[in-house]
C-alpha cells in the first residue's frame, strides 16, 4: 500500500495535476434518449459531471447505467439529446476519437498479447518510438503494481491481475475520463474490498474524472464523490453519498440504498416555519425543512428512519427525545452489531433497529420487552408514492 | 432521411451486405439448380429435344413402372439396412469409448477416425477386393482351412453394398453417439443404482433416452445421403445391388432423358423426406428436452 | 459389471479391426510384389510407387486435384468468413433461413448437387471444366467452413473489438490487430478442411469436369483395369498420408485458436499427447 501511494506521488510529478476540487463541468448530458427497437434504454437523462470526481452510476440491472456510459464512450449514439465532454458535442463522434477510455466489466484483455503488448496498446497509433513506448509502459506497470509483468502473456493472469491491466492500458492514454463498467463484480470479496480503497486512491492522485458503474450501492457510496442512482431510464437523485443515504428522495431510492423503516403519516404545513408530521403510533413532531428532499404540500406522506436512527433503551436511565414500547420479535447477530426486528404497538409492520454491540451492552432476548427511541431529526419525509 | 442513413450503418444492413455473397452464391448454385431439376421433372425429352410443356408422364413412369419402383424400394430397404446396421454397431463403441475410455478417450477417437481419411474410392474398392471370390477375405478364409470354397454371397449383390456402407458410414454414427453420452451428468446413473437399479436397468432406463438425441441424428446422417450414393452400388453392387443413384445417372447420361432422371431424383428426395420428418416426429419425446 | 466391461472391450477391439482391414490392405498391397490382390504374399517391393512417376496422365490430374482444391479451399473459406461475421456479430431479417439455407448442402446427397449443377450448367450452355468442379466443390464445402469460422468469431468478445477502438485504433486497424490474429488459426484450419474435402470428392467432380479430371475420377477409370491396382493401392496409400499431415495440421491450428480464445478442448478431432479434459 505505501509503495502504491510512493509510486502514485512520483507519476502525480509527470502529469499535469488537475485540481480535484475544481468546478469545470467535464461532462455533459442533456436530454439523453435511447432507443434499441421498441424498447427504451434511456428516458431523458441529464447530469453534469464535474473534473476530477468520481462520479458513479448506481442502479439495478437494467435501469440504464451501462448503455449510458457507452453513450459517454461513443460505441452508440444517442436516440435524441446530446452528450458534450470537455466542452465538445459528442454528436457523430466515433469511440475511437473521444477523449474517454473504458474499462470493461469482462476486462477485454487482448488474449493473443503480452502484458506489455496490452498496455501498449492504445500508444502504438501515436509513433512514440520504441524507447518511449517502453518507458511509458514500464511506468503504468509499476502503477498498478505489476512491474516486471511484461512478458507475461494474457492467459496466465488471475482476475485481479487481468483488472489491473485494464486499468492501466486505459491510464496510459491519459483520458480526459476514465469509464468503468462495474470493474469489480467479478472479483471475491477480499479482493474487491481492497480493490475499492486501491482505485479511490488512484483516482485521487491522478485526478482524472472517473465514472463508475455499479449495482452494489456499498460499492457507490465508499468510493464516490457524488452518485447518481438510476431507475428504468431515469436518473432520480444525484448527490453525495451522505445527501442520498440520509436525505433519498423517494420511497425507492431509501430502499435501494440501505434499509429503511416506513411509517404513514400526515403532513401538516401551517405556513413555511412550522411543519408537523404525524406519525400515527409516534405521536406528533416537528420537523425541518431539510428533512423533506422533495418539497411536500399537507397531506398522506411516507415516514422514512434508518434503522441505525432508532435505538434500544435498554437501561433503566437511557433517554432519548421521544420513546415507545414495544417487543423484541428477532434479533440478528452480526458481530460488531445486533440487528432487531421489534414489535411496535400501533404500527403494522416490525420495525428494523440497529444497535451497536458496545462493549457491556447488553444483547436483548426474543420476546423480551424493549423501549424504542428516536429524535425528531431522525425522520425523513418522502412521497407517499 | 435520417432513418434511412440511420439504416444504412445499423446492424442489420451490415449483416445482410456480409451475407449477401454467400448467400447470393447459394441462391444460384443450390436454389436454382434445385428449381430446376424440381421442374425439369414436369417436362419431358426425347432423345435430345426438350419439350417443356407440363406433363406427368416421368413421374407417372417413375412411380409406376415396376423397375423403378423396384428400384426404389430396394435403395430404401439398403439405407434402412444400412441405418440400422451401423447404428448398432457404433453404439455399444461409442459407448465403450464414453463410459471406459478413461484417459485415453481422445486417442481412440482419434483411431476411429484415422481409416477414414484414405479415399472413400479406394475404400470401397478395397471391400470388393475383400469380398471377392479370390478376395482377401476368401483367400484367408481357405488358407486357414475354415471354408472350401469361396463365399459368393458377399459380393456384387445388395449384402456387399450394406456391408461397404455399414463401413464407410462408421464414424459419422459413433461421433454424434459419443458425444450425446459424454453429455449425459454420471450423477444421473448414480442416483439410479441408489435407487436400486442395475447396470442393465439404469442403461435402459436412463442413459438410453438420454442418448437418444445422438442416435438420431447419427439415423439421419446415415440415412438420407445412402439413398443418393452412387460409388458403392455401381462396384460392388453387381447386377442386384444397384440403387436409385445408378439409374439417375443413367437417365442423365446414356438414356438422355433428363427429365425421367430428374422425376426420379426429386421422387426419391420427396420419399427420404416424408420418412425422416416422421423419423423425427416419432422421436420427438427424447428429442425436446436437449433441443435436436 | 466387470464381465460387461469385457465383453464390451472385446467388442471394442473387434470392432477396430473391422474399421482398420479395408485400410491396412493399401500398405500391404502397395509393397507386395504381384499384379492380383489377394493374398498370399509375395516379397516386398517399391516398384508400384516407382511407376507412380512413369504416369503422365495421374500428374496431369493430380495436378488439376490441386489446383481445385486450392480454389475451392480458398473460395469456401472466403464465404465462410463473410457468412460467420456476419452471423456472430449481427441480427438481420430472415437470419435463421438464410443460414440453415447456406447449410443445406451438407444433407444432400452429392449426385443430387451434382446432377442439379450439370443440369443448370448444360440450360446455360456453359462448358464443364475445373472451374465448374471448383464452383461445385465451394457449395459443399462452404457449410464446413462456416462451422469452422462460426466457432472462431463467435469466441471473439464483442468487448475485445470496443476495447481496440476504445483505445483509439481505427475499424481497420482492430481488424488488423485483433480480429485476424485471433480468427486466424480457424481460417487456417478451414482452408485445410477444404482442401481436404475437394481433393477426396468424387461424385460432383464426376459430373462436373470436362477433358481435364480431377484425381478421384482418375482413380475411378483406373478401377477397371487389373494391372494398374496395385499403382492404385500405392497411391491411395501415399494419399492417406498425406491426409494425416493435413489433418493433423488442422487440428494443431483449430486447437491454438481455442486456446487464443480461452476455450475448453474440443473432443471430437481426439488429443493425442494430453489427457481428455471432461467439460
Amino acid at each position: 500500500m505505501i509503495k502504491l501511494m510512493y509510486n502514485l506521488v512520483i507519476y502525480l510529478n509527470m502529469t499535469k495535476k488537475l485540481k480535484t476540487d475544481s468546478k469545470k463541468i467535464i461532462v455533459e448530458l442533456n436530454g439523453v434518449v435511447k432507443h434499441f427497437g421498441e424498447i427504451v434504454a434511456l428516458d431523458g437523462v441529464s447530469a453534469q459531471i464535474r473534473e476530477g470526481e468520481f462520479f458513479s452510476l448506481l442502479g439495478p440491472s437494467g435501469c440504464g447505467k451501462t448503455t449510458l456510459l457507452r453513450l459517454i464512450a461513443g460505441f452508440e449514439q444517442p436516440t435524441k439529446g446530446n452528450i458534450t465532454i470537455d466542452g465538445f458535442q459528442m454528436d457523430g463522434v466515433e469511440a475511437n476519437e473521444r477523449p474517454t477510455n473504458m474499462v470493461f466489466q469482462s476486462y477485454a484483455i487482448f488474449p493473443h498479447l503480452n502484458v506489455e503488448e496490452n498496455v501498449g496498446y492504445g500508444l502504438k497509433r501515436l509513433n512514440l518510438g520504441k524507447d518511449e513506448t517502453a518507458r511509458r509502459v514500464d511506468e503504468m506497470l509499476n502503477l498498478v503494481d505489476l512491474d516486471n509483468y511484461n512478458k507475461r502473456p494474457a492467459h496466465a493472469l488471475s482476475g485481479g491481475q487481468r483488472q489491473r491491466v485494464a486499468l492501466a492500458r486505459s491510464l496510459i492514454m491519459k483520458p480526459k475520463v476514465l469509464l468503468l463498467d462495474e470493474p469489480l463484480s467479478s472479483l471475491d470479496k477480499n479482493l474487491r474490498e481492497q480493490m475499492q480503497v486501491e482505485l479511490r486512491h488512484l483516482q485521487r492522485s491522478v485526478g482524472i474524472t472517473f465514472i463508475f458503474v455499479t449495482h452494489d450501492q456499498e460499492e457507490a457510496l465508499t468510493m464516490s464523490d457524488r452518485t447518481a442512482v438510476m431507475f428504468e431510464g431515469q436518473i432520480v437523485q444525484i448527490a453525495t453519498p451522505q445527501e442520498i443515504y440520509s436525505r433519498p428522495k423517494s420511497k425507492r431510492v431509501a430502499s435501494f440504498i440501505g434499509v429503511m423503516n416506513f411509517i404513514e403519516g400526515q403532513l401538516l404545513k401551517d405556513g413555511d416555519q412550522n411543519t408537523t408530521v404525524d406519525a400515527g403510533i409516534l405521536g406528533n413532531v416537528k420537523v425541518n425543512p431539510d428533512q423533506m428532499p422533495i418539497p411536500l404540500n399537507s397531506g398522506p406522506v411516507t415516514i422514512g428512519i434508518r434503522p441505525e436512527m432508532l435505538t434500544l433503551l435498554i437501561e433503566d436511565q437511557d433517554r432519548t427525545e421521544f420513546e415507545i414500547g414495544g417487543v423484541i420479535l428477532e434479533g440478528a447477530y452480526f458481530g460488531d452489531m445486533t440487528n432487531y426486528t421489534v414489535q411496535v404497538k400501533g404500527l403494522k409492520s416490525p420495525l428494523t433497529i440497529s444497535m451497536r454491540n458496545t462493549a457491556g451492552r447488553r444483547v436483548l432476548e426474543d420476546g423480551e420487552s424493549a423501549r424504542v427511541g428516536w429524535g425528531a431529526d431522525s425522520l425523513v419525509i418522502l412521497n407517499k408514492s | 432521411m435520417d432513418r434511412v442513413k440511420n439504416w444504412f450503418s445499423s446492424d442489420s444492413s451490415r449483416g445482410l451486405t456480409l451475407i449477401g455473397l454467400p448467400f447470393g452464391f447459394s441462391l444460384l448454385l443450390l436454389a436454382a439448380p434445385m428449381l430446376l431439376i424440381f421442374f425439369l421433372g414436369f417436362w419431358t425429352q426425347d432423345y435430345l429435344v426438350l419439350d417443356r410443356s407440363f406433363s406427368l408422364d416421368n413421374y407417372i413412369e417413375a412411380w409406376t413402372e415396376p423397375m423403378y419402383r423396384d428400384l426404389m424400394l430396394r435403395s430404401l430397404g439398403i439405407s434402412a439396412a444400412v441405418t440400422l446396421a451401423t447404428v448398432m454397431l457404433a453404439y455399444p463403441m461409442a459407448y465403450f469409448i464414453s463410459f471406459h475410455g478413461g484417459n485415453r478417450k481422445a486417442l481412440w477417437l482419434f483411431l476411429v477416425t484415422i481409416p477414414f481419411w484414405t479415399s472413400y474410392l479406394l475404400r470401397v474398392f478395397l471391400w470388393k477386393v475383400i469380398l471377392g471370390y479370390n478376395g482377401v477375405l476368401n483367400s484367408a478364409l481357405d488358407w486357414l482351412g475354415v471354408i472350401e470354397e469361396p463365399l459368393t454371397f458377399i459380393l456384387y449383390n445388395a449384402n456387399a453394398v450394406i456391408i461397404t456402407l455399414t463401413h464407410a458410414w462408421a464414424p459419422f454414427a459413433i461421433l454424434p453417439i459419443y458425444v450425446a453420452l459424454e453429455k449425459i451428468d454420471r450423477s444421473y446413473l448414480e442416483a439410479a443404482t441408489d435407487l436400486g437399479d442395475g447396470p442393465l436397468k439404469s442403461f435402459l432406463r436412463i442413459t438410453l433416452p438420454l442418448s437418444m438425441t445422438g442416435v438420431v441424428g447419427a439415423a439421419l446422417i446415415i440415412f438420407i445421403p445412402t439413398i443418393g450414393d452412387y460409388v458403392t452400388p455401381k462396384l460392388v453392387g453387381g447386377k442386384d445391388g444397384l440403387m436409385i443413384a445408378n439409374m439417375i445417372q443413367v437417365q442423365f447420361m446414356k438414356a438422355n432423358n433428363a427429365p425421367l432422371g430428374a422425376s426420379l431424383a426429386v421422387s426419391a428426395m420427396g420419399i427420404v423426406s416424408i420418412i425422416s420428418l416422421v423419423f423425427l416426429a416419432l422421436n420427438r419425446r427424447w428429442l425436446r428436452k436437449r433441443g435436436s | 459389471m466387470k464381465s460387461n466391461k469385457n465383453t464390451l472391450k472385446v467388442f471394442a477391439y473387434s470392432y477396430l479391426i473391422f474399421l482398420y482391414a479395408p485400410v491396412l490392405l493399401l500398405p500391404i498391397f502397395a509393397f507386395n510384389d504381384s499384379t492380383i490382390i489377394s493374398f498370399p504374399l509375395n516379397s516386398f517391393t517399391f516398384k508400384w510407387f516407382a511407376g507412380l512417376t512413369q504416369e503422365t496422365y495421374l500428374q496431369e490430374s493430380l495436378k488439376n486435384s490441386l489446383f481445385v482444391a486450392i480454389s475451392t479451399s480458398i473460395l469456401s473459406t472466403c464465404l465462410g468468413i463473410l457468412a460467420s461475421r456476419a452471423s456472430s456479430r449481427y441480427e438481420f431479417f430472415g437470419k435463421k433461413s438464410i443460414l440453415s439455407f447456406l447449410i443445406l448442402p451438407l444433407f444432400l446427397p452429392e449426385i443430387i448437387i451434382g446432377v442439379a449443377l450439370l443440369v443448370v450448367l448444360m440450360q446455360l450452355g456453359l462448358p464443364l471444366s475445373l472451374w465448374t468442379v471448383i464452383l461445385g466443390h465451394t457449395l459443399v464445402c462452404t457449410p464446413f467452413s462456416i462451422a469452422i469460422l462460426n466457432s472462431a468469431f463467435a469466441n471473439m468478445d464483442m468487448s475485445l473489438e470496443e476495447a481496440s477502438l476504445d483505445l483509439g485504433e481505427t475499424r481497420f486497424g482492430t481488424f488488423k490487430r485483433v480480429i485476424f490474429p485471433m480468427v486466424s488459426p480457424g481460417l487456417i484450419a478451414s482452408l485445410l478442411i477444404g482442401f481436404t474435402i475437394s481433393l477426396d470428392e468424387f461424385i460432383i467432380a464426376f459430373f462436373l469436369t470436362g477433358t481435364e479430371t480431377t484425381l478421384p475420377v482418375y482413380i475411378w477409370g483406373q478401377l477397371r483395369f487389373p494391372a494398374k491396382l496395385p499403382g492404385v493401392m500405392a497411391l491411395g496409400f501415399l494419399m492417406l498420408l498425406l491426409s494425416l499431415i493435413l489433418l493433423l495440421l488442422a487440428e494443431f491450428f483449430r486447437r491454438r485458436m481455442n486456446r487464443t480464445t480461452d476455450d475448453q478442448v474440443n473432443v471430437q478431432f481426439g488429443n493425442l499427447f494430453k489427457h481428455d479434459k471432461k467439460t
